[in-house]
């Protein structure tokens, strides 16, 4: 990397922060390339489908009874900014793949948001402790503008993994690009090495 | 595409976001060189960059430019592109935002003749190439990549597809005034009266009769703009799979 004429920056050495992210404090900004759907949470689903023993499907009132489960931590979103310590409610994701039973030849994950928005994750990437849906931030309901009333929460990669409004998981053998990873963002994401782009 | 569930509130949810036909790769790292700077608005600083072996991009599409200290501390920060495809430069606008660590160096120390490190162009969705009728809404610095859809708009000869909503507090604050007004944009204006039109946020209003023919939306804007523009164009009856939006964080 060359260095650039004049050029101090910001010290900023929290180890928390991956390469090339910066701490945005407390704000908690919106970034979206959708309308931001009303979603109606008598009508709202979840389900988990595909390559599973058993496809359910949950209710707002059923996938609120299941066992809760919080992540406290870090978040980065490709567009450079971290948000450090803050913290979603909810329930692990590894809850729902245990009721629908995932079958052994599934290598990936494609979620589906009720605006169409799709991010496809290996399915490492998204079980054994890894991944969330929440409903609250920080012990308040989830802002629509936020994915609310319900996203999915993938912490360890770059935050266009973690689908806002999500409706559908769906197990599958293969792997399938989802939205972002169409339009010229990396496939997989993990912020500590910087897979921001295609190609990275 | 994954059918959705029925019991979804969006009646199109079966038909997720399209893909661009065509889309630009994401080049490496170059070295660019300021051919021009200047400070065109109060809190404005537009940069004219050579990049060697540069991929055309598309009107929308952004860069990302990092600087890198003596140390190797690097700043990344996303700028949208103002020039059209067929500009031997690449035109940048960046908002100088207080206390803004790249920001504020770019308007304050960068001179030509310096190199810059940039990649991209990046975004294959918030895109308009000229073949559909659009309407285009930014506002602040979110009016940025209108002027690349603009300038495009006059090469191809498509200036009839493209309406333009341009909005600022004031016209001093507005980046690309003069361009707007001479392309014939909408200028909403919330802090001051313009050509007849009282200060005021968006509304209604301003967009009634500018949505005739028009496929598809464009907004682009702080995350409070965008909020306003991308509802009002879906409530005056713009299908939502349509509406493509560009929500701008704080990026310092």
């Amino acid at each position: 990397m060359a260095i650039t004429r004049g050029f101090t920056g910001r010290r900023r050495t929290d180890p928390r922060l991956p390469p090339g992210q910066y701490d945005v404090g407390r704000d908690f900004p919106v970034l979206t390339a959708e309308v931001t759907p009303r979603i109606n949470l008598d009508r709202w689903t979840m389900t988990v489908d595909g390559l599973v023993a058993n496809p359910i499907t949950w209710t707002w009132n059923e996938i609120r009874s299941l066992t809760p489960s919080t992540y406290r931590g870090d978040i980065h979103c490709v567009t450079t900014w971290s948000k450090l310590d803050t913290w979603f409610g909810g329930v692990s994701v590894d809850e729902l793949f245990a009721a629908s039973g995932v079958l052994p030849t599934a290598t990936h994950v494609l979620a589906t948001s009720t605006t169409g928005y799709t991010t496809n994750l290996p399915l490492d990437d998204i079980r054994g402790g890894k991944a969330w849906l929440v409903w609250t931030h920080e012990d308040k309901p989830l802002p629509t503008e936020h994915g609310g009333p319900i996203r999915l929460l993938v912490p360890h990669l770059y935050f266009w993994k973690s689908a806002k409004w999500i409706t559908r998981l769906t197990l599958l053998d293969h792997d399938e690009r989802g939205f972002w990873e169409r339009n010229g963002y990396h496939d997989h994401g993990d912020p500590w090495t910087e897979e921001r782009y295609s190609g990275d | 595409m994954t059918d959705l569930p029925a019991g979804t509130d969006d009646p199109h949810s079966t038909d997720g976001p399209a893909v661009p036909a065509v889309l630009a790769p994401v080049g490496g790292w170059r070295t660019a060189t300021v051919a021009g700077i200047d400070h065109p608005t109060a809190h404005g600083v537009r940069l004219r960059l050579d990049v060697p072996d540069r991929v055309d991009h598309l009107p929308g599409q952004h860069y990302v430019l990092r600087l890198t200290a003596p140390d190797g501390y690097t700043a990344t920060r996303s700028y949208s592109i103002a020039s059209a495809p067929s500009d031997p430069l690449l035109e940048l606008f960046v908002e100088v935002l207080p206390d803004g660590e790249v920001s504020g160096f770019l308007d304050e120390v960068v001179e030509p003749g310096d190199e810059l490190e940039v990649r991209g162009p990046i975004g294959g969705w918030f895109v308009w190439t000229g073949e559909r009728q659009a309407v285009a809404i930014g506002a602040g610095s979110g009016v940025v990549p209108l002027v690349s859809m603009l300038r495009h708009a006059r090469d191809v000869g498509r200036t009839d597809a493209l309406t333009l909503v341009t909005g600022a507090r004031t016209l001093a604050d507005l980046p690309y005034a003069d361009e707007f007004r001479a392309a014939g944009a909408h200028l909403v204006l919330s802090r001051e009266d313009h050509d007849g039109r009282p200060a005021g946020r968006l509304a209604a209003a301003d967009l009634a009769g500018l949505l005739t023919g028009a496929e598809r939306g464009f907004v682009c804007g702080s995350a409070g703009f965008a909020e306003t523009a991308s509802v009002l164009l879906a409530d005056l009856g713009m299908d939502v799979q349509q509406i493509r939006v560009e929500r701008f964080g704080p990026t310092s």
